[in-house]
């Protein structure tokens, strides 16, 4: 029974990450139609920037944060003015390389600048505790809060906020949103803004129980699709409520199937989900 | 009947965009589909090509049910379609976007393109004559080389034809055909269905230009709201209540 | 007809060079370098007709070039059979399971498609990675035989199989060549044109396109398997993502959609890198963001561009002959015209 509560546990705080990623990623979505694969890399480059503001700018771990959100949310909004914006009438395919281009990009200028070593953060919370029977590490804890605090504010952000309402406008309507004179250009670089930033705070939040390394955005990017497939593509809730459902399938994979499997759980997911449903989950409404 | 919908119905979700329809296509004639915005003709049109499977009723074709086909069964069987924009690839030739048109039409596969058989050569010579055909037929032969990219907005629905003809189709379906070019050259492309029907193709389509309509058109049916409103000939649906008032008080732009 | 001859001249005199290559060089390495670089060629081509010429961006290259390795490997260190019926089976191998995959990945669509095969490629590297019993997880597979002897032929020395290798490419791109230009090429063409105008004009989009994928696939296997026996080890890693990145640069700055892009590409990228030794792990810097540019600026890449150009020129050319003369030029024209279609 323990051991369950405490994977439960670990489920929560795994969730919580991929939730945050995943939500960056339908916000873009929802906004431009189209997959960031370059998403993954924005979490990477966010470990790397919070963890030299930590340790060689000798910043406050939550100064860092914010400095990580500045430059990550910066590089999204470059990203999509420099890339995505000139690409939008283009063909599917090209929206994907060049977002490859980029990925591939950042990580060998990582590679280049803080070397290929697998790097740990200390995080100044890395207290043990015991709470309800179990245990775990005050960084677990505060990922969990974290999360939650995040999602608050963006909620608040987009149901609360003029500036928040024109993000929804326009993920639901585009051509309705341009009609009622919405710039579309500011909503999207906004919402790069503010996925860059998740990112961020995602990977801040994990790289103190996880390691900094070039290649830490593959699997989270990927997780992240199969989230946002799951949840269905551009849904906010979806994305929370998938991040949370894979984070506790695979904890409680680990467990209870294969540890050296886990990381199999999502793929193999997301491949019974698109074999049944070929267009997702929650398919955006067709018909003419 | 050549070739006739039976209770043709399709829900979107809550919304029915078509609604019970029956149509006879008389064949031969030019056969048109009119109705403000959003009346269900291009759903009407995806029902019949195969498109869309619909919510209930059938589709038949000289006799046989249709309506279970996926779309390139049912070009096999000779019924050819347009878009209102047809993507062409813009890099290649007129005549190379024409000739896999004709492509429904051959047997040769991966096997004969690796070892280059007499089969593949021929089927090619066969394909490549027939884009050829159907070029003159539509009045293209002069642009037969030049990319796609650069044709007028008329010649490119000129080559759309050619490449629903290429299919050896016994009818063709025109969604819009006239939508987005000028007055003379809609004239262009009436005379060119007149010669498609002439030279035993049955035409039907969906047009907003009424005046062109009712010149061109044999038999035609109203659509509103996913139902049909009226049919008969153009002197019919010119004096018809329903068709006006549904005109005059709906969303009306033609 | 003059132009005809020109292609074929260049054709001729690249293939020419390639052969006496070994005899100019005289360099072990070099050889190596561009034996290695033939079998990624070989694996380009496979990408390309599938996402150049079909429009669906698979991302489980590298997961099938590691299964046509990998099938190679152990049926020959394990199930210790004849090297050449090693590798059939692996082709064999390679396809089927290439089949089964798009069977189910083709049902999907654009993003769809690229997400799903991004993840089946994770599955494949995880598998191989994990399964240690069977694939020596991340110690990876050793003592991977050569290629075997063909009757007196034996392939031990660098020169040799760089013969082997050069073979295979050369029987790859014709078959590339005359899969493009043949009626089952123009299919495909029409569907990363338009699935939907494909589908009514009569083409089975589901069969044709699940035809690409195993053809893709195949070619992926066959670099995988003459890797495996080139470089005589394998681990995961040559399943992995950064692998089919790899292949997609070497499409992209070549020409995705053309014939000689994968030629162009690869040869270019691995001569640049190894010019750029100092660079090794860090040329990313450099192609990655050479690919995004090309994406906005230059989508053909650089033989696309090339084509494209000559294409215009010769538009125009044919558009004045046509003015003053009649229907009859058509015949002769129709050749020159396929043969500039696509390079």
């Amino acid at each position: 029974m323990d051991v369950l509560i405490q994977q439960l546990f670990n489920g929560l705080t795994l969730g919580s990450v991929y939730s945050l990623v995943a939500l960056g990623l339908t916000l873009v979505y929802g906004i431009l139609h189209i997959p960031n694969f370059a998403h993954g890399a924005l979490y990477m480059v966010g470990g790397y920037i919070t963890l030299t503001m930590m340790t060689q700018a000798g910043l406050n771990y939550w100064i860092a944060i914010v400095v990580s959100c500045v430059v990550v949310g910066g590089l999204a909004v470059l990203m999509e003015r420099l890339v995505f914006h000139p690409l939008r009438h283009a063909p599917a395919i090209h929206d994907k390389i060049a977002a490859i281009g980029i990925m591939l990009f950042l990580e060998a200028l990582v590679q280049f600048v803080w070397g290929a070593d697998y790097q740990t953060m200390t995080s100044p919370y890395g207290q043990v505790v015991n709470f309800a029977g179990v245990t775990l590490t005050m960084q677990r804890l505060l990922i969990i809060v974290a999360t939650v605090v995040v999602m608050a504010l963006l909620y608040f952000f987009l149901k609360k906020t003029f500036t928040g309402a024109t993000i929804i406008a326009m993920s639901q309507n585009r051509e309705g949103a341009n009609l009622v004179g919405i710039n579309t250009n500011r909503v999207a670089m906004l919402t790069f803004l503010i996925s860059g930033a998740l990112a961020a705070i995602a990977v801040s939040l994990a790289a103190p129980i996880n390691l900094v390394f070039p290649g830490m955005g593959h699997l989270v990017l990927t997780k992240a699709f199969v989230i946002i497939i799951l949840g269905g593509m551009g849904s906010i809730p979806g994305a929370i409520m998938g991040g949370y459902i894979l984070g506790f399938t695979e904890s409680l994979g680990a467990t209870y199937i294969s540890n050296d499997y886990k990381d199999l759980i999502a793929f193999v997911l997301l491949v019974l989900i698109l074999t049944i449903k070929p267009n997702g989950l929650f398919p955006a409404k067709g018909g003419h | 009947m050549f070739l006739e919908t039976k209770n043709l119905t399709k829900r979107f979700g809550g919304n029915t965009a078509v609604n019970n329809v029956d149509f006879a296509i008389e064949q031969g004639k030019i056969n048109a589909i009119i109705g403000p915005n959003g009346a269900g003709k291009s759903t009407f049109f995806n029902l019949i090509s195969g498109f869309h499977p619909p919510t209930s009723g059938q589709v038949i074709f000289k006799g046989k049910d249709i309506t279970k086909l996926p779309s390139n069964k049912i070009a096999e069987l000779g019924v050819a379609r347009t878009f209102q924009t047809t993507n062409l690839f813009d890099q290649a030739t007129v005549l190379d976007n024409v000739i896999v048109g004709h492509r429904l039409r051959t047997k040769s596969n991966l096997f004969d393109a690796i070892l280059r058989t007499k089969r593949l050569k021929q089927e090619e010579k066969q394909c490549k004559d027939k884009a050829i055909e159907v070029l003159e037929f539509v009045g293209l032969t002069d642009v037969a080389y030049k990319l796609a990219g650069s044709l007028s907005q008329e010649e490119k629905k000129r080559v759309a034809f050619a490449l629903g003809l290429a299919t050896d189709p016994e009818i063709i379906f025109l969604d819009e055909p006239a939508a987005g070019v000028n007055p003379d050259e809609t004239e262009g492309l009436a005379l060119l269905m007149q010669k498609m029907v002439k030279s035993g193709v049955t035409v039907c389509l969906i047009e907003h230009k009424m005046s062109m309509i009712m010149k061109l058109a044999d038999k035609i049916m109203v659509l509103n709201y996913g139902e049909k409103i009226a049919e008969g000939t153009p002197e019919q649906i010119k004096n018809n209540d329903a068709v006006i008032k549904a005109y005059l008080g709906g969303s009306a732009s033609a | 007809m003059a132009s005809i001859f020109k292609q074929r001249n260049v054709i001729a005199i690249l293939i020419l060079f390639a052969i006496v290559f070994p005899f100019i060089t005289n360099n072990n390495y070099l050889i190596h370098i561009m034996t290695l670089a033939f079998i990624w060629m070989i694996a380009v081509y496979g990408l390309n007709l599938l996402a150049g010429y079909t429009g669906y961006l698979s991302l489980a290259h590298a997961g099938f070039f590691a299964i046509g390795a990998y099938s190679l490997s152990l049926l020959t260190t394990k199930a210790e059979l004849n090297y050449w019926l090693a590798f059939v089976l692996a082709l064999i191998i390679t396809s089927i399971l290439g089949l089964l995959v798009g069977l189910i990945s083709l049902r999907t669509k654009e993003h769809f498609f690229a997400i799903y095969t991004m993840c089946v490629g994770y599955i494949i590297y995880l598998i191989i990675d994990k399964w240690d019993s069977l694939t020596g997880g991340i110690r990876g597979l050793i003592g991977i035989p050569g290629p075997g002897n063909i009757g007196p032929i034996t392939f031990t020395t660098p020169v040799s199989n760089y013969y082997l290798v050069l073979s295979f490419l050369l029987l790859s791109i014709l078959v590339m060549y005359r899969i493009v230009h043949s009626l089952t090429g123009r299919t495909f063409i029409a569907i990363r044109n338009s699935e939907d105008l494909a589908q009514t004009i009569g083409i089975n989009t589901m069969t044709n396109k699940l035809l690409v994928f195993v053809i893709s696939t195949f070619f992926a296997g066959l670099a995988g398997a003459l890797y495996a026996s080139f470089i005589r080890f394998i681990g995961p890693d040559i399943g992995y993502i950064t692998i089919t990145f790899d292949i997609l640069t070497y499409l992209i700055v070549g020409g995705i959609g053309t014939l000689s892009g994968p030629v162009i590409g690869t040869i270019l990228i691995v001569w640049v890198s190894q010019q750029l030794q100092f660079l090794q792990d860090y040329r990313m810097m450099i192609f990655g963001p050479i690919l995004t540019l090309l994406v906005i600026f230059y989508p053909r890449g650089i033989s696309g561009g090339f084509i494209e150009w000559k294409m215009k020129r010769q538009a125009k050319k044919h558009q004045k002959q046509n003015k003053n003369q009649n229907q009859q030029m058509i015949s002769t024209q129709e050749s020159s015209a396929a043969s500039n279609k696509n390079g």
